[in-house]
């Protein structure tokens, strides 16, 4: 039967983005969406074994990495928070725009995704310049004196123990800085199919799958902001 | 996934996007509050709220009729439960710790 009904809608040539395998165009999108899912599912288990470091060593280490966090720059982390946030509803509405046919949004969208994507990196890499002129980056050059415990007066932050949290913060952002350009790669290649009009309604499955890849990773971030950024910062 | 809904669903996206940013707002204020030992517990709290909205909303899992999307959702904050709450058992339960 099944082959049947794919010979029949082949036939028609009604769908060019049908592939022979698949019964209908419903059944091909669930399969692609559910083999992002599921790479997504691998990558919250990568990520987890990162979190589940940072976990320990933040409870072992407690005060000094509450003192290593208090030289971080708050208010742009929290600046590319928001920019992820608002890159997540243009993705949103790239999704839609793709549904229903409205090309100039489409583009729009995805050109502003991929502006509001390199200006999270670019304020990353802002980040990490100051990190490299402090001496705060992990190895031969690192430097973490005299930097005090928050809420504990005249107590100074064991520079391993901070290395540790160095080395766990660029790890950690790095490789969602990684993810970013990788993200930035799947929307500009997105960019040139919207371009040339092969996002339809009937066949928008790879901005769909491409946004969850997307939101993905504006979830880790999400965690990765308060986990990094904003602890101690009450005391 | 949504494609059968026939009302827009902007309204929906911009609601989320909103509340998104306010809740970002919302866990930077909180951040210089002294709430003792909840400080963290509260940060993860709304960060795990923002990350389910992306998920349901933006991702659309809320809605989905494929359930094989929400077993893969279920199965992997399974196992990650599993990662985390059998790691802390080990590192909460040693001498030197």
């Amino acid at each position: 039967m099944p082959d049947q009904a794919a010979a029949a809608v082949h036939t028609e040539g009604h769908n060019p983005a049908l592939l022979h395998h698949f019964a209908e165009p419903e059944q091909q999108r669930d399969a692609a969406s559910l083999g992002m899912w599921v790479f997504l599912a691998t990558e919250v288990m990568f990520f987890g074994g990162l979190f589940c470091a940072y976990l320990i060593y933040r409870l072992k280490y407690f005060g000094d990495f509450g003192a290593a966090s208090s030289t971080l720059n708050t208010a742009l982390g929290a600046t590319n928070t928001a920019v992820l946030i608002c890159s997540s509803l243009t993705v949103v509405l790239a999704v839609w725009a793709a549904q229903t046919a409205r090309r100039t949004l489409l583009i729009t969208s995805l050109i502003l995704t991929l502006i509001l994507g390199f200006a999270f990196l670019g304020i990353k890499g802002i980040e990490y310049h100051d990190k490299f002129v402090e001496h705060h980056v992990p190895g031969p050059s690192f430097s973490f004196e005299n930097e005090p415990i928050p809420g504990h007066p005249g107590q100074f932050a064991n520079p391993n123990h901070a290395q540790i949290y160095f080395a766990l913060y660029f790890i950690m952002t790095g490789l969602h800085a990684v993810h970013m350009i990788v993200g930035i790669g799947i929307f500009v290649w997105l960019l040139a199919l919207a371009w040339k009009g092969r996002l339809t309604p009937e066949y928008h499955t790879p901005v769909e799958i491409g946004g969850l890849y997307w939101h993905f990773v504006d979830i880790i971030w999400i965690y990765l902001f308060p986990l990094l950024y904003l602890i101690d910062k009450h005391k | 996934m949504s494609a059968h809904s026939t009302s827009s669903p902007l309204k929906t996206y911009f609601a989320i996007w909103a509340t998104l940013l306010v809740a970002t707002y919302v866990t930077y204020r909180v951040a210089f509050l002294d709430l003792g030992p909840f400080n963290a517990a509260v940060a993860l709290i709304i960060a795990t709220i923002k990350a389910t909205l992306v998920a349901l909303f933006f991702m659309h899992v809320w809605g989905s009729s494929d359930k094989m999307i929400k077993v893969v959702v279920i199965a992997a904050l399974f196992f990650l439960f599993l990662l985390l709450s059998l790691s802390m058992a080990d590192f909460g339960t040693r001498a030197w710790s």
